[in-house]
């Protein structure tokens, strides 16, 4: 586990980076912004959850393999909650669906 | 190592989606609790775990460069804001507490209209800030182990693998908590 030694000015960048962005996110949450809210909440940590994957955890200089095992991650959780819901939301959509009672 | 975290995104993965199914049913609940929630306290606590998952990545590379003096302090550090980070937890268990917004038979809700369905938001709020500070403290011991793995010369440039994957352990629960604050504390929050 080889990796060549990344710069202390990286890390420090992205630790800049992501404590601004916590200060944003709490920031944006004092604001009304109806639905918006939970878009603007989840896209910050959407960002702050990649700068750390691909900096702090160096995954920005590993090996085919390893991204594919986090793109793997990404796309379970993507399954998990975009089925989930597609099931949820779509309850109740066809009209006269009662015959089995 | 990322095969291990992978197993630990589908463990979370499936508070998560508990967490989806029942924000979706009752949104209005979910977001009447959110004034409970500490979010100053939230967020500092945000602020320390990204300062322990910076100083882990710092010390990852001293491991890199043969650096010991620098790997033990660095890894010093990150154990000491990782306890902090428990510390300011456990304020916020003992508020809940007092509070009695702890799901069971003492727990008391202001708004009886939401009073049931605020109750899984807390139950879920203790699953996952839970098994987020129970990773923490598995972390705390294997930073602990690190360091004295480092004092005893048993890392150089040519193998820090220890350091480096407890590293990536660090980051994942790092992650974690950067998806739980947003979800927990923030949602419906404009005071």
């Amino acid at each position: 586990m080889m990796h060549p030694v990344v710069p202390v000015k990286t890390y420090v960048f992205v630790f800049l980076a992501l404590i601004t962005l916590t200060a944003t996110t709490v920031a944006v949450s004092k604001i009304e912004l109806g639905e918006y809210n939970f878009v603007a909440a989840m896209t910050i940590a959407v960002i702050k959850g990649s700068l750390v994957v691909w900096f702090f955890m160096h995954v920005n200089r590993s090996s085919s393999l390893t991204r594919l095992f986090v793109g793997a991650g990404f796309f379970w959780m993507a399954i998990l909650i975009v089925f989930t819901l597609s099931d949820y939301i779509s309850r109740g959509w066809l009209p006269g669906g009662t015959w089995w009672k | 190592m990322w095969v291990f975290l992978l197993t630990e995104i589908m463990f979370f993965g499936g508070m998560f989606g508990g967490y989806t199914v029942y924000r979706n049913m009752y949104p209005e609940a979910f977001a009447s609790t959110s004034r409970f929630m500490e979010v100053t306290l939230g967020g500092i606590n945000t602020a320390v775990l990204i300062t322990s998952s910076f100083t882990m990545a710092l010390a990852v590379r001293s491991a890199q460069i043969g650096k010991k003096r620098a790997l033990i302090t660095l890894l010093i550090c990150t154990l000491v804001l990782g306890i902090v980070f428990l510390g300011i937890k456990y304020v916020e268990y003992h508020e809940k507490w007092v509070d009695h917004h702890i799901p069971g038979p003492g727990f008391h809700y202001d708004d009886p209209r939401y009073a049931q369905q605020a109750q899984i938001l807390f139950y879920l709020y203790f699953a996952m800030t839970g098994m987020h500070a129970l990773h923490m403290i598995v972390g705390a011991g294997l930073i602990v182990t690190l360091i004295v793995m480092a004092a005893r010369n048993r890392f150089s440039k040519g193998w820090y693998t220890p350091v480096e994957i407890i590293g990536l352990y660090w980051h994942f629960v790092d992650i974690v908590w950067i998806f739980l604050f947003p979800l927990l504390y923030l949602i419906g929050h404009h005071p």
